[in-house]
């Protein structure tokens, strides 16, 4: 196709200096329907996905309704809506969520900062690097769950939630940012070290911007981490967060309060992963 | 100091004075590195002077050394007998008074235009402003000057080198290691950027080693062209380039190309090279 042809050798001009696309005349007819065309596409995406949900909740409530599943295990979608308004009423629901989202901001943070400034130690020292690997891969491969009960005496109710979180999502940080260190352009260090670079500027001039590409991945995966992280322990230790909710719930059986507390749950982490969405698209404009 | 003394004159066709020290002296360099499959022999017994505001170009196979010679000359890489002196000073560490510009630009992609030709400065801990002024300048000289803001994905290959020059030349290097700075350009652009560059250098003084496989590039663009031998690497010949027939006695790569000597050099250096086609 001559269109198809015409495109992909438009794409390789620099934007800047782009003489083929024309303004001047404005939008011809054939542009104009292609826009439509592409617009419809992304309005037809969105329609499908909230279908699909609308779908799942309705075989839910239909579901449990005709006694198919048993409500009294399963709760239905409006059976939540009251419990949802009554948590938020009496401010215990904003309390519960605002104590998950600031415990996983805080294992969030603290394992991204712990995870870089680890790898950078790897990246500095090959001979560091290859005595840890072995221990590295088994700690990242460890089920970290296993700790809670310890972190739990080790290191009281609130440090122990943030620990879980910091143990379950550091050791991806660490081994995701080394990868991005360690593919590094050599010719980029090359370049660094003509101009009498020393180690640490080719650390900050060179290889840690050149990985922000792969550290916004590391964020990415990082934050779910944490987030399961801070649930976990929520589980054992803690007297609020959306984990203390669930298992509170659960264990007087008001499945509403879980089923409620789950889909905050969800809510919560479908933010968090589109404002890191956002940075990554923001960012990752430069990297192009 | 000699470097005060003579700073090259901008025609650059003369070596320098007798009693005038080389700005680059390489005595006796050879490199032998190791690997898990044996050692090689890089480079033998190069000796080599290059005058302040020469232009030399060493031209051999692939393989026989030639860049792996730059390397050591910017004090990247330790030779493991002989010694480089620039302006008297052995060279043992990347030194400021030498620019490198490599095969590619390998601009960082995160930084515009403006603040890739300022990396060198910032690494040197240079005074920013100053170097900021000299980057706008020099970018300015090698046609860059509406594109300061840019980032390189904006621009084209031959752009993206001429940005390559003036992060070199905003450090202000007496000497200018030149290692197949045009290798990744197309034909036409690559003919375009070496008038550019030669001009920009030429006009700046600066003494300059270039490496090439491109026996025409090497003629056009330099005075003097050294032939190094396959590996290891020895001077097998150096050849003086002149264009007498150029009203004035320094055409530039382009013109030297259609002028009557060029096709007498041409082919005494490919003889030189003694290329054989395989396969």
């Amino acid at each position: 196709m001559s269109t198809l042809d015409l495109r992909s050798v438009q794409s390789t001009i620099p934007a800047a200096v782009d003489p083929a696309i024309l303004h001047a005349s404005g939008p011809s007819p054939a542009y104009l329907e292609y826009l439509r065309r592409e617009k419809r596409k992304t309005v037809l995406i969105l329609v499908s996905r909230l279908l699909l949900l609308v779908l799942c909740l309705a075989m839910w409530e239909v579901a449990a309704r005709t006694k198919l599943v048993n409500p009294m295990l399963t709760s239905y979608p409006s059976a939540l809506w009251p419990t949802f308004l009554d948590l938020a009423e009496n401010g215990k629901l904003g309390l519960h969520t605002w104590a998950t989202f600031k415990a996983t901001m805080i294992g969030f943070a603290s394992s991204m900062c712990l995870g870089i400034a680890i790898a950078a130690g790897l990246w500095w020292s090959d001979f560091v690097y290859k005595v840890l690997d072995p221990f590295l891969v088994v700690a990242n491969a460890m089920p970290k769950i296993a700790f809670v009960p310890i972190f739990y005496i080790w290191l009281g109710s609130e440090y122990s939630v943030y620990g879980m979180a910091v143990s379950i999502a550091v050791f991806v940080t660490i081994l995701a940012a080394y990868e991005g260190f360690r593919a590094t352009d050599v010719n980029k260090i090359k370049l660094a070290l003509t101009l009498g670079a020393s180690r640490g500027q080719i650390l900050t001039k060179v290889v840690l911007p050149g990985s922000v590409p792969a550290l916004i991945s590391a964020l990415k995966m990082n934050i779910g981490l944490s987030l399961v992280g801070v649930i976990v322990g929520e589980f054992q230790s803690a007297s609020e967060g959306l984990g203390f909710l669930i298992i509170n719930g659960s264990q007087v059986f008001k499945l509403n309060i879980v089923m409620t507390a789950i889909a905050v749950l969800g809510v919560l982490s479908g933010v968090m992963y589109l404002v890191i969405a956002r940075i990554e698209a923001a960012t990752m404009q430069r990297y192009a | 100091m000699s470097a005060a003394i003579n700073r090259g004159s901008p025609l650059g066709t003369a070596p320098a004075a007798g009693g005038t020290r080389p700005r680059i002296e390489i005595d006796n360099v050879s490199l032998r590195y190791f690997s898990s499959r044996g050692e090689t022999q890089a480079l033998d017994g190069i000796s080599l002077e290059i005058a302040a505001g020469e232009f030399v170009s060493i031209i051999g196979q692939s393989g026989c050394g030639k860049s792996t010679l730059l390397s050591i000359i910017a004090g990247i890489l330790e030779p493991s007998r002989g010694s480089v002196l620039v302006d008297g000073q052995p060279v043992t560490a990347p030194s400021q008074r030498i620019g490198y510009m490599l095969q590619q630009d390998y601009l960082y992609e995160w930084r515009t235009i403006l603040d890739n030709a300022l990396l060198g400065a910032e690494i040197q801990k240079r005074d920013l402003k100053k170097a900021r002024q000299r980057a706008i300048q020099l970018l300015e000289k090698c046609g860059m000057g509406d594109f300061i803001h840019h980032y390189p994905r904006q621009l084209s290959g031959g752009m993206r080198q001429r940005v390559a020059l003036a992060r070199t030349l905003v450090t202000n290097p007496d000497v200018v290691l030149l290692d197949e700075p045009f290798s990744a350009l197309d034909s036409q652009t690559r003919l375009a950027i070496a008038d550019e560059v030669a001009d920009v250098l030429r006009s700046e003084g600066k003494s300059v080693v270039l490496v090439t496989h491109d026996i025409g590039e090497a003629i056009a663009m330099t005075d003097r062209v050294v032939v190094l031998s396959r590996r290891p690497g020895r001077i097998k010949s150096q050849h003086m380039i002149g264009f007498p027939s150029h009203p004035q006695g320094r055409p530039t790569p382009f013109e030297a190309r259609s002028l009557p000597e060029f096709n007498g050099y041409f082919s005494t250096l490919w003889d030189e090279l003694d290329v054989h086609v395989e396969g």
